[in-house]
């Protein structure tokens, strides 16, 4: 199917707050958009199939599997990926912490999946039940942990986010 | 001189790779981009069997993009040499072509390489590829593969790749006699894998002007990858560089290079440009190999209070076609601990390794674990025999301390254990009465809990070839701030925030002056790597070493300039100084500016610098480990749906360096065990195809299946560095026994024995529905009544050792994995996972796919 491959479409996608311009094939996933293309490799492929999760981004504000975002179908969207998370100076963000201080992450492969889909969650619920929590993180696999310090770094991020101020919530 | 009390080993102490990993700036193998690098694509095989007529790639090669197309012939003759350091070279290992050759042997046998531009060029090149079979009759089922008239291998007889024995079973004959009990059943474990998150893959570049290689991969081991490499290609070791600085999991399967690895390193230096491979899910389920698949004929003589007079177990597992490594020594290790940790004064055991033509068997965390499956099964049945509770049949039997060391019955010479302790400290965790009480209350309702327990002594850190030293190079620079070289690399066992921690203490630094630069053959020592529980002991040799000898060179230039002993100069905050002066305190900034910049004030003898490097030997070949796991659960009897409701590891691996790297090892190996017992199955219909190759297929555990894990821990030291044991795979081996114990436990009311996994709902609502009556006699449940023509276990049981046992239980088992078939791709993921499936590419959405993934 070369002609799948040659013909190119003209995309704008807002990536971590940077407008970028390209060309792309069809059929050129969003993830491997953002990791060829973009060189945010932070976005993991686990298995192609949207099961696993660790390709998770934001595709304005919602999360979402970008291995299954076709990057023509992100014209026109503003992309959170991984990267996008922590501060400028690389200050961690609560999420971010929250894993760190509580052995979230072994290998740290499908851990960008983890962070962007967990971002979305807290956003949507702030003060979540542990059994939501359970539920939330259903769509992101992890080999290494067992998910104890998952859950754990959701839940001090959850209470850390519900007890913090107003603006840094 | 001696650094000051340890202040960061035992601590919770934050993990150095945390900060990269959590913000997408980690560099896995799929990450490394190099200039004019190409793809590379596997045409593999659809058929289980087959002979390889022809291959016309002509098409292939006219497609955009395309750059080759190598197929065996190509590639296979340029092997120099194919052997793992991890096994050596003499051993009588099985065949490993890089490309099938004449023919193929399962389904996803690599057939052809592709290399193409990009990865979509190459998997469009690759369909264009034409291969001509010519079908056979494949030998999917190992268990009946011995009895089979076609041979997955023609130059092994009855499909064996290899067996080992111990003595002949007759011998225990008098043991089995006078028993009160003897329970004897075929315990059968399903195929399932190691399943990283990261799939493998390498990119390799080779420079033809000097001769020179390197590569970036996805492993457990560089410097085994730098070997490997070598020898395959006939390159001297120096000229070859293997790069990884995360590796995404790996779990035994990316212990050693696989036949893909082979076809990409011989192919590299036949293109022009960089040559990357980064497998797909599918492939991995596919062809990454698998683990587990096996069954244990194995019984325990019993008296009538219990105590246990005999255990003999003949063990047959699933090679599948290309095992790697060579899987047959390995294989002994079953046999070798089937006693356990407990009293046991005679034993004997078989093993034997049967190719099939499926994927093919590698390393998986605790690859010896059948013993304490089909152990901890047994010895549960047994006691629900005598009437007596199991966990007072296991103190009757545990090896108590004062009995160390001990030399199990198939001489492996225990010591530094504590299965007793760590089993009571289980059952005061759990509060076991009141469970037994609470489970009496329950079944009056109607309710149905139970609770199993497994109790098992490990093998860690074995100090052989490969895995004999391990190396260390610190180099303290001239600010002062340290730099420690180990071979290790990141591939989630936590060995960067180990090595600072260790270092810090060591050199008597404050943990944040404390770099570690690893996973580069080209400048960190010679290392095993990450394998068999050895990471923390031996990185612990490895760093007190060489810390030993730099300790000793700041003592001397210290104490040269404060005029004191070298023997009264303690390190400790960065600083030398003499005990009991605090005031004395020389900070290592300076003794280091000294070392390199002053070299005339260093005191006689003392070396110019501050850099050293070790090598750690242990002075014993095994380090032992041991853990007690308990876990109850509730059985729905309607539904079979299985839910724990508490995990409790009590475990002894010596003193922690890192609590939570302890509890996080347990926990990742307790939830594949969890996995392994109850959802994972790397099924495979009649024909050899494979029917799990998406994880919709494939079910792994989600964080909605897993009970939280209670730990309690018990630090005996071991005889090494700082008393550290390995463990890294014992969650792994303890989990499935322990839930399968508690499934059955539960189900006890119906005279339910469970010896065939895993517990999917339709097994256990089986299991219910053909029980016999509830405190039959013989209560031995068939799982495999509705298709297998006859039970596999009671029947030939009582004498011939091994022949006549294992043919008639394989013709059973043949039965009864076209059920597992039927299961697995039916009601276990079919209706949920579509739906999942739609939901998830529709929506396109995290939210929505998670629910979907649906179980």
């Amino acid at each position: 199917m070369p002609d799948a491959h040659a013909q190119q479409v003209a995309v704008e996608v807002t990536v971590n707050g940077t407008r970028r311009r390209a060309a792309v094939p069809p059929r050129l996933t969003l993830a491997d958009y953002l990791r060829e293309r973009c060189g945010l490799t932070g976005t993991h492929l686990g298995c192609e199939h949207g099961v696993c999760g660790a390709c998770t981004v934001l595709i304005d504000g919602d999360a979402v599997r970008a291995c299954l975002v076709l990057a023509v179908q992100a014209d026109g969207a503003e992309v959170t990926t991984v990267e996008g998370i922590a501060a400028p100076d690389g200050e961690l963000s609560p999420v971010q912490a929250a894993f760190r201080d509580h052995h979230g992450l072994q290998c740290g492969f499908c851990t960008p999946g983890f962070v962007v889909s967990v971002t979305a969650f807290l956003r949507d619920h702030p003060d979540p039940t542990d059994e939501e929590i359970r539920d939330g993180l259903s769509g992101n696999l992890c080999r290494c942990t067992g998910y104890q310090g998952i859950l754990k770094a959701v839940r001090a991020a959850a209470d850390g986010a519900a007890a913090a101020p107003k603006e840094h919530a | 001189m001696r650094a000051a009390a340890a202040r960061y080993a035992g601590a919770r102490v934050a993990r150095v790779e945390d900060p990269r990993l959590l913000t997408g700036h980690g560099t896995f193998v799929d990450d490394v981009v190099r200039p004019g690098m190409l793809h590379a694509c596997f045409v593999r095989s659809p058929l289980a069997r087959a002979r390889i007529l022809g291959i016309d790639a002509t098409e292939a090669l006219a497609a955009e993009g395309v750059h080759a197309v190598f197929t065996a012939a190509d590639l296979n003759p340029d092997v120099v040499e194919a052997w793992y350091t991890l096994i050596g070279r003499d051993v009588p290992d099985t065949p490993r072509p890089p490309l099938a050759e004449g023919e193929v042997r399962f389904v996803g046998d690599p057939v052809a390489l592709v290399v193409a531009d990009d990865r979509y060029l190459a998997e469009d090149a690759a369909e264009l590829v034409i291969v001509d079979y010519e079908p056979l009759t494949p030998v999917p089922d190992y268990a009946t593969a011995r009895e089979a008239a076609d041979l997955v291998h023609g130059a092994y007889p009855r499909n064996v790749a290899g067996d080992m024995a111990g003595p002949p079973l007759e011998q225990l004959a008098p043991a089995f006699e006078a028993a009160a009990v003897v329970v004897h059943e075929t315990i059968h474990q399903q195929g399932y894998a190691q399943v990283p998150m990261e799939t493998r893959g390498l990119v390799v570049e080779w420079s033809a002007p000097t001769g020179e290689l390197t590569l970036w991969a996805a492993t457990q081991s560089p410097h085994e990858v730098r070997l490997f490499c070598s020898r395959l290609l006939g390159l001297p070791e120096h000229r070859v560089r293997v790069l990884m600085r995360d590796t995404g999991g790996g779990f035994g399967q990316k212990v050693v290079p696989q036949r893909e690895d082979m076809c990409v390193m011989l192919a590299a230096r036949k293109v022009r440009g960089p040559l990357k491979w980064i497998e797909d899910r599918r492939e991995n389920l596919m062809s990454a190999g698998q683990a587990r698949h096996e069954h244990a004929d194995a019984r325990i003589a019993l008296a009538a209070d219990g105590t246990i007079l005999a255990a003999a177990v003949d063990h047959v597992q699933d090679v599948g076609a290309y095992p790697t490594p060579w899987p047959v020594g390995t294989a002994a290790a079953v046999g070798m601990f089937f006693p356990g940790p407990y009293r046991v004064p005679q034993a004997t055991w078989s093993t034997a390794s049967v190719f099939s033509n499926t994927a093919g068997r590698n390393a998986y965390r605790g690859p010896w674990q059948m013993e304490s499956l089909a152990r901890e099964v047994l010895l549960d049945a047994g006691a629900r025999r005598l009437g007596i509770d199991p966990a007072e049949l296991r103190r009757r039997n545990l090896l108590r301390r004062d009995e160390l060391p001990y030399f199990n019955p198939n001489g492996m010479p225990y010591s530094d254990i504590t299965p007793l302790e760590t089993f009571e400290q289980a059952l005061k965790m759990l509060d076991y009465e009141a469970f037994r009480s609470e489970q009496e209350q329950a079944r009056a309702q109607g309710r149905h809990i139970g609770v199993g327990t497994c109790t098992y002594v490990e093998p860690t850190t074995a100090a052989m070839a490969l895995h004999a030293t391990e190396g260390a190079t610190i180099r303290i620079e001239p600010s002062g701030k340290v730099n420690v070289y180990v071979s290790g690399g990141s591939s989630g066992n936590s060995i960067e925030t180990t090595v600072v921690q260790l270092a810090a203490d060591a050199l008597g630094v404050d943990i944040a002056d404390v770099s570690t630069i690893q996973g580069d053959t080209a400048v960190t020592p010679f290392g095993g790597g990450a394998a068999g529980s050895r990471s923390g002991s031996m990185t612990a040799g490895a760093v007190g070493e060489t810390a030993a000898v730099l300790r000793e060179r700041i003592a001397a230039i210290a104490a040269h300039k404060l005029e004191a002993a070298p023997e009264d100069i303690e390190l400790a905050d960065g600083h030398a100084r003499v005990r009991g002066v605090p005031e004395s305190g020389v900070p290592l900034s300076e003794i280091a500016a000294l070392a390199y910049f002053q070299p005339e004030q260093l005191p006689p003898g003392v070396p110019a610098g501050l850099e050293a490097s070790g090598r750690y030997r242990p002075e014993n070949p095994i380090i032992w480990a041991n853990a007690t796991h308990l876990c109850t659960c509730e059985v729905d009897v309607t539904t079979g749906e299985v839910r724990l409701l508490r995990y409790i590891v009590s475990e002894d691996c010596g003193p922690m360096i890192n609590p939570n790297v302890v509890e996080g090892q347990i926990a990742g190996g307790v939830v594949q065990g969890i996995g392994g017992a109850l959802l994972e199955h790397l099924a495979y219909d009649e024909d050899g195809n494979p029917v799990a190759t998406t994880f919709m297929d494939y079910l792994l555990p989600t964080a909605a299946d897993v009970p939280d894990i209670e730990y309690g821990h018990i630090e005996t030291p071991a005889p090494g560095p700082g008393g550290y044991k390995g463990v890294g795979e014992g969650g792994a081996i303890g989990a499935p026994p322990a839930v399968v114990n508690a499934v059955a436990d539960a189900l006890a009311p119906f005279g339910v024995e469970i010896t065939r996994l895993p517990l999917t709902p339709e097994r256990i609502t089986g299991l219910i529905r053909n029980a016999s009556a509830p405190h039959g006699p013989r209560t031995t449940a068939r799982v495999d009544d509705p298709n297998g023509p006859n039970g596999p276990n009671g029947p030939n049981g009582p004498d011939g050792p091994n022949g006549p046992d294992g043919t008639s239980s394989a013709s059973a088992t043949g039965g009864a994995i076209s059920a597992d078939v039927a299961t697995s791709a039916g009601g276990e993921s079919g209706a949920d996972g579509v739906s999942g499936v739609d939901d998830a590419s529709a929506a396109g959405s995290a939210g929505s796919a998670g629910g979907a993934v649906g179980r």
